[in-house]
């Protein structure tokens, strides 16, 4: 199986040739995207019965297709999703990131199809942004997503900007199936999930956005109506099996940047209604920069936020309740665009820890190459992270750019 | 002989002739270098006025000590802010190496102040707002600075004329020598010296002073060519920007290629909800 998967990849990073896209102009046929390879390697057995240990190997397959007319009026977008897993079969799997049409107009922009879209300003938890699905199998920081259908009607105008969003078809949340890591002691069902719409999933989602700028301040405001994206897991009657139960609920929120000197400071804060007593929830804090450190070119950032979540047992349940997020990021600004990210949450409560480190470097014009390890520490039975407790890992990712 | 005026009158009128034709030479030779050296970049930076907006595709080439080269491709629109206080805006798309292909940044720049900035992630779809504070780190490592290559709009300096000599670099023109002292606080430079040229008023070299009054680097101009806009037949773009790093021998050109003008650009086209799809 990973001889073939090896042969694959080094067959396709062989066959692959950079395409170049039309440079020198504004507009017209761009394709590009990356396939990748990638490795996880767990360093501690095991928690739950039928999980591997040891190593496991992905492909990555994300090619990227834009187009654009003369007069730049309409885009389409194309951009399937594909990874091919050599163990967990839940975590095999093919998506479309994007695909619609965007009709721009002089006041109004319309777009109708498959798009992903990103709210929000905080760094270690993404509180407000609801669109999308997260695909939970990808990466546990919650910034991989799954494509969603919608219309989206934007118009720009002096004093800010609106969108609405119509968002029909339901994107069930990516879980691991049993013999992957990150589950609980036993696997999420993912087909048989149940809704609290009588039309299940068919059930038209709403959601309107204001977004604007004033001087030092970025803010943006929003509702949202429909199914909520995180489900409440429940286990099945003979306990085999968590069944995600999906709630009809109403959201309201905020996100504000406030960017002075080498200062960010930002908030999201949600209010939710739908799942329980109604509750709100909050992040909250800084990144600051040092630049040019030591007399090189190299960029310290220093980041530190505090979420905070007032839901009762009745909603879904979430980690992030009263924790400490601090971080430090390093980017060298050299040619090979160098970072490293590394930091830890610490919930003030209950003692756990969650350590995470992230380094990228590009290789040559096309590559790159990415380190990342998480390790949790510190929790005991029944607390945030215990199901997740021996999920230690280090994964290297390398890819080829086109 | 008969005096057409009392003489005590006739002294005064002369005291007073003298003293006017002093007082006029006074004021053209005691233009200050100050006066001479805003002058002359005032010439310069409005010779440019009337661009409107304009659209272009850049190469980057990045060269190591060694020599080794590395490729950066970029779309760039400028809209121009007619208010000589306030600055231009601007997007730069990034379309390799590939793993950047389509992030773009949007900056409204500011004359004396940080300018406001936004980076979008299509990774992530994501617009951030950054610090754009620091202006003179390196830019997509290379050896340009964001500080380098953005407007250098009047107010932006202080001047001292110094000289007037020949360009060098084979141009037969003359050039006037003027230093400039950056007026943004948070500066990476002490003092600039410019080389302008005294036919079409254009930079033609750069000398870069680090915070320790050093030369750190030197840009020259090549490769200008004349547009035409509406109310501007003589808009000037250099096509060969060369900077070189004389701390770390690297060096990198900008190469400009498809200048366009009077595209339509607007306001609008320059806020930070456009960044999601600018291509």
């Amino acid at each position: 199986m990973l001889g073939k998967i090896c042969s694959f990849i080094i067959l396709a990073l062989l066959i692959i040739l950079p395409v170049k896209s039309n440079a020198g102009e504004f507009g017209s046929v761009d394709v590009s995207g990356f396939i990748g390879i990638e490795t996880r390697i767990f360093t501690q057995n095991p928690r739950w019965e039928d999980q591997d240990s040891g190593a496991e190997l992905s492909v990555i397959f994300n090619p990227e297709f834009h187009y654009q007319t003369q007069d730049c009026n309409h885009q389409f977008s194309f951009i399937p999703f594909y990874r091919k897993d050599s163990r967990d079969e839940a975590r095999t799997h093919f998506d479309v990131r994007e695909a619609y049409w965007l009709w721009i107009g002089d006041e109004w922009e319309v777009l109708t199809g498959i798009n992903k879209v990103f709210w929000g300003t905080a760094e270690s938890r993404h509180l407000v942004n609801i669109i999308n699905q997260s695909d939970n199998v990808e990466n546990l920081d919650g910034e991989d997503y799954l494509g969603q259908p919608m219309i989206n009607i934007g118009t720009q105008r002096d004093w800010g900007r609106i969108d609405l969003y119509v968002l029909p078809g339901f994107r069930e949340r990516t879980f691991s199936g049993s013999d992957g890591r990150f589950r609980a002691v036993v696997p999420v069902d993912t087909k048989n999930a149940i809704f609290e719409s009588s039309v299940n999933e068919k059930h038209i989602d709403f959601a309107t956005r204001y977004s604007h700028y004033f001087g030092d301040w970025d803010v943006g405001a929003f509702y949202f109506y429909g199914t909520g994206r995180e489900p409440r897991l429940i286990a099945n009657t003979n306990a085999t099996k968590f069944i995600p139960n999906y709630d009809l609920i109403h959201q309201t929120g905020i996100d504000v940047q406030y960017t002075n000197d080498s200062w960010l400071w930002k908030f999201e804060g949600i209010a939710r209604e739908g799942q329980g007593k109604a509750f709100i929830a909050a992040v909250g804090g800084f990144e600051y920069t040092f630049y040019q450190v030591f007399n090189t070119y190299s960029d310290i950032g220093v980041l530190a936020e505090y979420q905070y979540d007032g839901r009762t047992r009745e909603a879904p349940f979430t980690a992030s309740d009263q924790d400490l997020f601090t971080g430090i990021r390093w980017a060298a600004n050299d040619i090979q665009d160098t970072q490293i990210l590394g930091g830890f949450n610490i919930d003030t409560s209950t003692h756990e820890i969650f350590y995470n480190i992230e380094a990228q470097r590009r290789i040559g014009d096309n590559y790159d190459l990415e380190l990342s390890a998480r390790f949790f520490a510190g929790s005991s039975a029944n607390e945030d992270v215990y199901a997740f407790e021996r999920d230690d890992y280090i994964q290297i990712r390398f890819a080829r750019y086109f | 002989m008969k005096h057409l005026f009392p003489s005590s009158l006739n002294k005064i009128l002369i005291a007073g002739f003298i003293f006017l034709v002093l007082m006029q030479s006074n004021l053209v030779i005691a233009k200050t270098p100050e006066e001479k050296g805003f002058e002359i970049a005032s010439r310069s930076d409005r010779s440019d006025r009337g661009f409107n907006n304009s659209e272009s595709t850049a190469t980057m080439v990045l060269r190591n000590k060694q020599g080794k080269e590395s490729k950066r491709i970029l779309f760039q629109r400028t809209l121009e802010i007619p208010d000589e206080t306030l600055g231009d805006k601007s997007i730069i798309v990034f379309k390799s190496p590939a793993d950047v292909n389509g992030t773009a940044m949007l900056s409204h720049s500011k004359i004396l102040e940080a300018d406001d900035q936004w980076l979008y992630l299509p990774a992530l779809k994501r617009i951030k707002r950054i610090s754009s504070k620091n202006k003179s780190g390196p830019f997509l490592g290379s050896e340009f600075s964001f500080e380098d290559f953005t407007a250098q709009e009047l107010g932006k300096f202080e001047y001292k004329y110094i000289r007037s000599e020949e360009c060098g670099n084979n141009l037969n023109l003359i050039c006037d020598v003027v230093e400039r002292t950056p007026q943004y606080e948070f500066s990476g430079y002490t003092k600039q010296i410019a080389w302008i040229d005294q036919r079409d008023y254009q930079a033609r070299k750069i000398d870069f002073y680090d915070r320790k009054n050093e030369l750190l680097k030197t840009l020259i101009f090549n490769g200008y060519k004349k547009y035409t806009t509406k109310i501007n037949n003589h808009v000037w773009r250099a096509h060969n920007l060369n900077m070189v790093n004389h701390l770390t021998g690297k060096s990198s050109d900008f190469i400009f290629s498809n200048y366009k003008f009077e595209q339509g650009l607007t306001d609008k086209d320059f806020v930070k909800g456009v960044l999601t799809h600018v291509r």
